[in-house]
């Protein structure tokens, strides 16, 4: 235990960031790639206005399924729209959902996690049954049921990616809740004469912070390849919005041997966000836990 | 005489645990006067942290106090509330635990923790909290305070993180301080240098201390009476120089002689008491040590003998 402690991340002198940055490109090379890669598709989703060369709906039937060039890097689709503009807007959609919808689940899971850990006894038993319950439905099926009620639509699938995610997750932070609620230091806040709020926000909340944030990575993950998905079934963000799952399953589909890259470009881009938002989750587990230091 | 600063009356708590109700404190009464250092001596399970725990009103969700009063300053805290509880913690009591190692929280500042009774209970603004909070370690004699201030938990050595517990114990000027064996995880060198200081500061502020240890050295030394527990109760209890001059209780004497000497015999055998400690959870019917005791009589088996 006093050993684990003392190992936690330590802020140097120049800038906690700054060295935990250094620490990550020294020592796990792979996932500050992954984390570079995930930031550069951030970018992109965010300025992807700015920098498509097209608009995403601009056709021209003239420069129907084109190979790519230089003049559509990513090639054109069957009414000549530029792939590479609709990947951009498309990344710009998947960012949205999954830092919203993951952004939601990790306060869900915190809520859950902490009430569920921290008070322990009924609490814990009457949050937990109902995570078991909630847990027994298959993802994909709860979110297609819900989504044919409400209807399809950007609010709605973060809510509900949020929900199932976070409920779920609960169940980590939970875990490490219990574990930094019996750390002495926690009994030391409440000789203290702290109230409880206090002391989870203060005293639980920050330790858990490592948990939390690789959580929050993965969820990112997990819901962009949930809302694709979605897109891919029909049941996403609806057309004419270019999603990677829409536009695979869509012209990606129909002119697979005519246009290859149709379906290459938003697939390529997916596989790589998820690959890369989770070898970026990993890495990030591995040094901000202390257990693991060491190990590579 | 005047009435004590804090009076324990028949004080009795249980654990419900899975091999049945364990009774850590068995009526215990005892007593601290204001300025006085009362040492609880005892052995692992005799009952001295629980006892602690119960007068900061902390024993959790598995004990319960079953009876006795706790009085403070005329003031019962086992029927208090929570919410005036926590007014007295940390403020007027305070307690330093015996882990310095995982007592601080490892992602806040030094600062941070020592400002934060201060703020908690003097309602001060979080500047001036902080800027008391150098004085506190400068207090301490943390050397070069002011810059140690941003520093995290695992910057400090061991001896360093007590001297951290007793700046945020002293913080709010706390008529009683509970020290739980402050310096069992400590270096040998470091523990006396402990002792030294909060003996200091605890006379400079006229606090009493309670400082709970199973070291019989540090009590000759610092404390002014001890109350030696035994099973959950307390065996006996005298000021530190007669208990020294005149141990009543066997345990007592027992434990004297398990120290080991300068002057004994090189390869001659240390002293120990022969048997286990007892059962909390079944213990005899008479006197808790009968067992172990080599003086015992039929009647300690039945009812504990009067000293």
């Amino acid at each position: 235990m006093t050993v684990a402690t003392s190992l936690l991340p330590a802020p140097a002198q120049h800038g906690p960031w700054v060295a935990f940055t250094l620490r990550l490109i020294r020592e796990k090379p792979l996932g500050a790639i992954g984390g570079a890669l995930f930031v550069l598709f951030f970018f992109c989703g965010l300025f992807a206005d700015v920098i498509s060369p097209y608009g995403m709906n601009e056709t021209n039937l003239l420069e129907r399924l084109q190979a790519p060039s230089f003049s559509h890097w990513f090639g054109t689709d069957h009414l000549g729209r530029d792939v590479l503009s609709r990947v951009l807007v498309g990344a710009q959609l998947s960012m949205l959902v999954g830092f919203l919808a993951a952004g939601l689940a990790t306060l869900v899971s915190i809520v859950l996690g902490v009430a569920s850990g921290y008070f322990g006894g009924k609490v814990d038993m009457l949050i937990q049954r109902f995570v078991d319950a909630w847990m027994i439905f298959p993802d994909l099926l709860l979110l297609i049921a819900v989504i044919s009620v409400v209807g399809a639509g950007i609010p709605q699938i973060v809510i509900v990616l949020g929900l199932l995610y976070g409920i779920a997750g609960s169940r980590i932070v939970r875990g490490s809740v219990i574990g930094v609620k019996e750390n002495m230091h926690t009994h030391a806040a409440r000789s203290m004469g702290a109230r409880t709020m206090h002391i989870l926000i203060r005293h639980i909340l920050p330790n858990i912070m490592p948990v939390v944030i690789v959580l929050f990575t993965t969820r990112v993950g997990a819901t962009i390849l949930t809302e694709a998905g979605l897109s891919f079934l029909g049941l996403g963000i609806p057309p004419p919005a270019p999603t990677w799952g829409g536009m695979l399953s869509g012209t990606g589909r129909t002119y697979m041997y005519l246009g290859p890259w149709l379906a290459l470009a938003p697939g390529l881009c997916l596989t790589i966000v998820v690959y890369a938002i989770n070898v970026y989750g990993d890495a990030l587990r591995d040094l901000l836990d202390p257990r693991m230091r060491g190990s590579r | 005489m005047s009435e004590p600063l804090l009076r324990v009356e028949d004080l009795c708590v249980s654990f419900r645990t899975d091999s049945g109700i364990v009774r850590a404190v068995d009526c215990v009464s005892l007593h601290v006067n204001q300025g006085e250092t009362l040492a609880i001596v005892g052995e692992s399970g005799s009952g001295k942290s629980v006892t602690a725990l119960s007068i900061m009103g902390l024993v959790g969700d598995s004990g319960k106090i079953n009876q006795g009063r706790i009085l403070f300053d005329g003031v019962d805290l086992v029927a208090l509330r929570e919410s005036a509880m926590r007014k007295i913690r940390g403020n007027r009591i305070a307690m330093i635990f015996q882990e310095p190692m995982s007592s601080l929280n490892p992602v806040l500042t030094i600062g941070k923790q020592v400002a934060e009774p201060i703020w908690l209970h003097r309602k001060k603004s979080w500047t001036q909290a902080y800027a008391e909070a150098a004085e506190l370690l400068a207090k301490v004699r943390i050397p070069d305070a002011r810059s140690r201030l941003d520093d995290y938990p695992h910057h400090f050595s061991g001896g360093m993180r007590q001297r951290v517990m007793i700046a945020m114990a002293l913080a709010c000027q706390p008529k009683l301080i509970i020290a739980d064996e402050p310096t069992t995880a400590l270096d040998v060198t470091v523990q006396a240098q402990i002792l030294a200081l909060l003996k200091d500061l605890t006379r400079e502020t006229n606090a009493a201390l309670i400082l709970i240890t199973h070291d019989l050295g540090v009590v000759a030394r610092y404390a002014d009476r001890v109350a030696v527990m035994y099973g959950g109760r307390i065996a006996e209890t005298a000021s530190a120089a007669d208990l020294y001059a005149n141990p009543r209780h066997p345990y007592t004497v027992g434990l004297m002689r398990s120290i080991p000497s300068l002057t004994s015999d090189a390869g001659s055998r240390l002293y120990a008491i022969r048997g286990q400690p007892p059962d909390l959870a079944n213990l005899p019917t008479g006197c808790a040590f009968a067992p172990r005791c080599e003086w015992a009589k039929d009647i300690c088996l039945r009812s504990p003998p009067s000293l």
